[in-house]
């Protein structure tokens, strides 16, 4: 017998990851990948392209847009797509491109109208019975208690308190008509493991993460980016001050919501060194969690939140 | 005292000063898994956050919130709470307690670690075991104050009943005694005597203070008489079981074939054991045949050699059939498959195991029906006494034989936790109801073989001109099913149809006399009604079985051991008020005053067909209207409703 091939954690992870997509793709009927164009979107991407090698991954990617997202991560959302061969639905929510929601005149109600109702509608519309997400057990409090399989009622439901027991590596995805799941692949993974991982993959990522010189405006104490001007005038009703910094995001998400950080790390190992020194958390500059005091992601994901 | 933190973690200037340095340590880190358990005021929530914040796991907004939460809530005074960083839910913060499994994740320059925190509480024998089951190792904490009490029995008879190799007991609160060694080693010595007894072999003890951090990163000034490792440098250093793994034979349960087009075909799945090269010879599960493996496919580029723990697509070098649930084994030590098996199951929901009810078994990638039987005993977690029972109710374990219905790539779980270890799911709900790990194949099992008959099955129906079939009518006592199945027999009899009714009050005189009217009961009196059903269709004739039925699995056990489309399950839909009305055989009076126990629709739920092919409404339809549109549907004469 040889000396054993010792495994790294990155491999682990790995492997996990792409026995958890295989054991979906093997027992739901209509799977989906939510893709939301940050990194860990972009790892779980790549994950799926290992794990069916030398097929494509056979299931759609499904954004749920705000029509907010950043530019450049619609450019790399399309360009992806290509790449790896899957369809790309794209999905927005009708009432509230309707009722013209935005990040400024509607705070919380923009995130529960786009993002947590527009997420139902596309799941319904669709009929997907398990649906791949890239959320991360170290991100936040209650996920660190969801499981791989997340079970969801048939109105999206999660009842923390009535989890399936993930036993081994065995998951349960028996469900009946109507009901779902929502699958995290990369539960175990820190944010260190997925920089380490696009690193050594060279797994695309949006531009937005490594810093440059970019148009900013101040708004509510925060800096951010100066994406669409003329419709940033349009919401606002003036033209915002622009200065030009050199700037960088630590998480995507809606251009106006998405507070930037002043930086000159232009490279991924740059980017990983002010990530490690760094001394606030991840989601900190996102409104969802501060809701309803300590609980605010416990109680949005029980309304059926990702 | 915790003088050695700054070498295990301080990166911080390798960071700054080097990054690729950095990444490069990085990218060679192992990861371990790990448990802690104990009981509700040991300090497990204290010493998992100690291990968060002292590897820099916690920024400094989150430090902010703990500190004012300390204050607000804590329980530790004016100093730092960490318990608070672990306590996820909001239903827990109000109660102060640990509800569920949670998973945390820190690291040290040598590995990664991913610890499961699971709740000290009895009631959550269940939690403990999910979190156990992916640890190679588990952290037993002691109070100091107390040593070991019932529930440090409990967790580590779970950890070593779940296989893991690795134990280490940490005599916590250390700080509150004084460090006084004479208290420690009264606590190993009496640990060491109730290890035994339960076959630990080996268990590393140490003394710590998760809440001054004595013996958690480095060795403490406080406790100059203790030699051995502190927490973290064990934690280090032990050996995880995916390299163990890789010394076994060759396994690998195929989860998905892979085919793009007609020019490729790979076997995907996770390696279990073992290791893999383009060359092996290698047998297919259960089928038994050999072929040569060709390539190891990743997106990377093949392999030369794949190892347990890899996620891997194999092809082989012959076209033989190979689909999921099967298993890619070495070719000269295969595992076995079997159908019947002893072994012992947790139960982990609240409605108890009926024994004889079908549930899928998830094994591996192997997924099929199975029964329980009676349980040969149940144990006492607490004493490890073995007691007699009927069923496993919530966080009982005890041991059973199962039965599949058709034989199973296995491995005692001693030998392997992949092929070893198995879920029950129930078939309505589809909740996981238990965690299940075989310990052998019964024997006669192997020696019961299928006898093959020369008039076959095709030959009694074709000699009789007729389908069989099984009718299988169902309803509450009292709603007309035998007086229907009475019509449907005679309508049948006259158009030369060769018929036999199974009625539930005669079949209760004979063949199932020695039952009662329990759940379990109840079970076996269907099950053997199912399975005489089914010999008649194998004679070719058309089966009317007229029983209340009350359970919905049991009907769909019936359904599963026909061929498709033989069983038609007839619903006598008649309300309960109008067969209590009616009450012909007097049974509703007597369930009313108590005299009959367990009766359907009284005492005893009746679980209605969700889409029976038939649907009688007694109340809308006469008994000779319904006969006749049974009929013509069996005959295939009339559309159906």
């Amino acid at each position: 017998m040889a000396d054993p091939k010792v495994l790294t954690h990155l491999q682990r992870l790995e492997a996990e990851a792409i026995h958890i997509m295989r054991e979906v793709v093997a027992e739901a009927d209509n799977p989906v990948m939510l893709y939301s164009v940050g990194k860990d979107s972009a790892v779980m991407l790549h994950l799926a392209r290992k794990a069916f090698y030398p097929s494509p991954p056979p299931f759609p990617l499904l954004h749920v847009d705000t029509t907010w997202k950043f530019q450049a991560m619609y450019e790399l959302r399309d360009r992806m797509a290509r790449e790896s061969g899957m369809e790309l639905l794209v999905y927005q929510n009708p009432e509230a491109e309707a009722r013209g929601i935005n990040p400024f005149d509607h705070g919380a109600l923009h995130t529960d109208m786009w993002k947590t109702e527009g997420l139902k509608q596309a799941l319904d519309k669709y009929g997907f019975d398990a649906a791949f997400g890239g959320a991360r057990r170290d991100e936040e409090k209650s996920r660190a208690k969801e499981r791989i399989f997340s079970f969801r009622t048939a109105s999206h439901g999660w009842d923390p308190k009535n989890q399936r027991p993930e036993l081994w590596n065995l998951y349960n995805a028996r469900k009946n008509k109507g009901e779902s799941i929502r699958v995290f692949p990369i539960s175990n993974w820190t944010e260190l493991d997925i920089w380490q991982y696009i690193h050594l993959n060279d797994v695309p990522i949006v531009p937005l993460y490594f810093a440059e010189e970019r148009p900013t405006y101040e708004w509510e104490g925060q800096l951010f980016m100066a994406d669409d001007i003329p419709r940033l005038e349009r919401v606002l009703g003036r033209k915002p001050e622009i200065v030009n910094r050199s700037i960088r995001f630590r998480t995507l998400g809606c251009f106006p919501l998405t507070g930037a950080v002043e930086s000159t790390a232009k490279t991924l190992p740059e980017v990983i060194q002010e990530t490690l020194l760094t001394t606030t958390s991840e989601r900190q500059g996102r409104v969802i969690d501060k809701d309803a005091g300590g609980a605010g992601m416990e109680v949005k994901k029980q309304q059926g939140y990702f | 005292m915790t003088d050695q933190t700054d070498v295990i973690y301080k990166t911080d200037d390798l960071i700054a000063q080097d990054i690729d340095a950095y990444l490069e340590q990085h990218q060679h880190k192992t990861m371990l898994r790990f448990i802690t358990c104990g009981s509700v005021d040991d300090g497990k929530s204290t010493l998992i956050g100690r291990l968060l914040y002292d590897s820099k796991m916690i920024f400094e907004d989150q430090l902010a919130a703990l500190e004012s939460d300390s204050k607000k809530v804590g329980t530790q005074g004016a100093e730092i709470d960490f318990a608070l960083l672990v306590d996820g839910l909001a239903a827990e913060r109000e109660q102060g307690i640990t509800i569920d499994v949670a998973y945390r994740f820190f690291g040290t320059e040598k590995r990664k670690f991913i610890v499961a925190d699971t709740p000290g509480h009895e009631q959550y024998t269940r939690n403990m075991v999910t979190g156990a089951s992916t640890a190679d190792l588990a952290v037993i904490l002691i109070d100091a104050r107390k040593g070991v009490l019932t529930q440090t029995r409990r967790h580590s008879y779970l950890a070593h009943l779940i296989g893991i190799r690795h134990i280490v007991l940490a005599v916590n609160k250390m700080d509150l005694v004084g460090y006084d060694q004479a208290t420690y080693d009264a606590i190993v010595a009496d640990y060491a005597a109730f290890a035994r007894s339960i076959g630990i072999e080996r268990f590393v003890p140490m003394p710590i203070s998760g809440f001054k951090g004595d013996n958690i990163t480095g060795l403490s000034a406080n406790t100059p008489w203790y030699t051995g490792p502190s927490l973290i440098q064990h934690l280090e250093t032990v050996e995880v079981d995916t390299t163990t793994d890789q010394a076994k034979p060759f396994r690998m349960p195929v989860q998905w074939v892979n085919r793009p087009n007609l020019d490729f075909r790979g076997f995907s799945g996770l390696i279990a054991s073992g290791t893999v090269r383009p060359g092996d010879t290698v047998r297919v599960l259960p089928s038994g045949k050999t072929s040569t493996v060709s390539r190891v496919v990743t997106l990377d580029g093949d392999l030369d050699e794949a190892v347990a723990g890899q996620s891997v697509t194999i092809c082989l070098a012959d076209e033989i059939d190979c689909s999921r649930g099967d298993v890619l084994a070495t070719a000269d030590a295969p595992p076995q498959a079997a159908d019947q098996f002893e072994s012992t199951l947790v139960w982990m929901a609240d409605e108890a195991l009926l024994p004889g009810r079908a549930y899928w078994l998830k094994l591996g990638t192997q997924t099929v029906s199975a029964t329980v039987q009676e349980p040969k005993y149940t144990v006492n977690v607490n004493t490890m006494e073995h007691l007699a029972c009927k069923t496993l109710d919530l966080n009982a374990i005890g041991v059973a034989e199962i039965t599949t219905d058709r034989a199973i790539v296995f491995e005692p779980y001693a030998e392997g936790r992949t092929l070893g270890g198995f879920i029950l799911i129930d078939k309505i709900t589809n909740a996981t109801v238990a965690a299940g790990m075989l310990h052998f194949s019964l024997r006669r099992a192997q020696n019961v073989h299928w006898q093959a008959m020369d008039v076959s099955r095709a030959a009694h129906a074709a000699l009789k001109n007729q389908q069989p079939a099984v009718l299988w009518f169902t309803g509450l006592s009292g709603s007309g099913k035998s007086t229907i199945a009475n019509l449907v027999e005679k309508k049948l009899h006259a158009l030369g149809k060769h018929t036999f009714v199974l009625d539930g009050d005669n079949v209760r005189h004979g063949l199932n006399k020695d039952l009662g009217f329990t759940e379990a009961d109840r079970i076996e009196n269907i099950r053997r009604v199912g399975e005489v059903a089914k010999l008649m269709t194998d004679a070719g004739l058309i089966v009317l079985t007229a029983f209340i039925s009350p359970f919905r699995a049991e009907r769909e056990m019936v359904r599963e051991l026909l061929a498709d489309g033989e069983f038609l399950e007839v619903f006598i839909d008649t309300p309960l008020e109008l067969a209590e009305a009616r009450d012909v055989k007097g049974l509703y009076k007597k369930a009313r005053s108590g005299q009959l126990k367990n009766f359907t629709g009284i005492d005893s739920p009746y679980e209605a067909p969700e889409s029976p092919e038939i649907r009688v409404d007694t109340t809308k339809e006469s008994p000779e209207d319904a006969a006749e549109r049974i009929v013509d549907h069996l005959l295939g004469w009339a559309p159906t409703i």
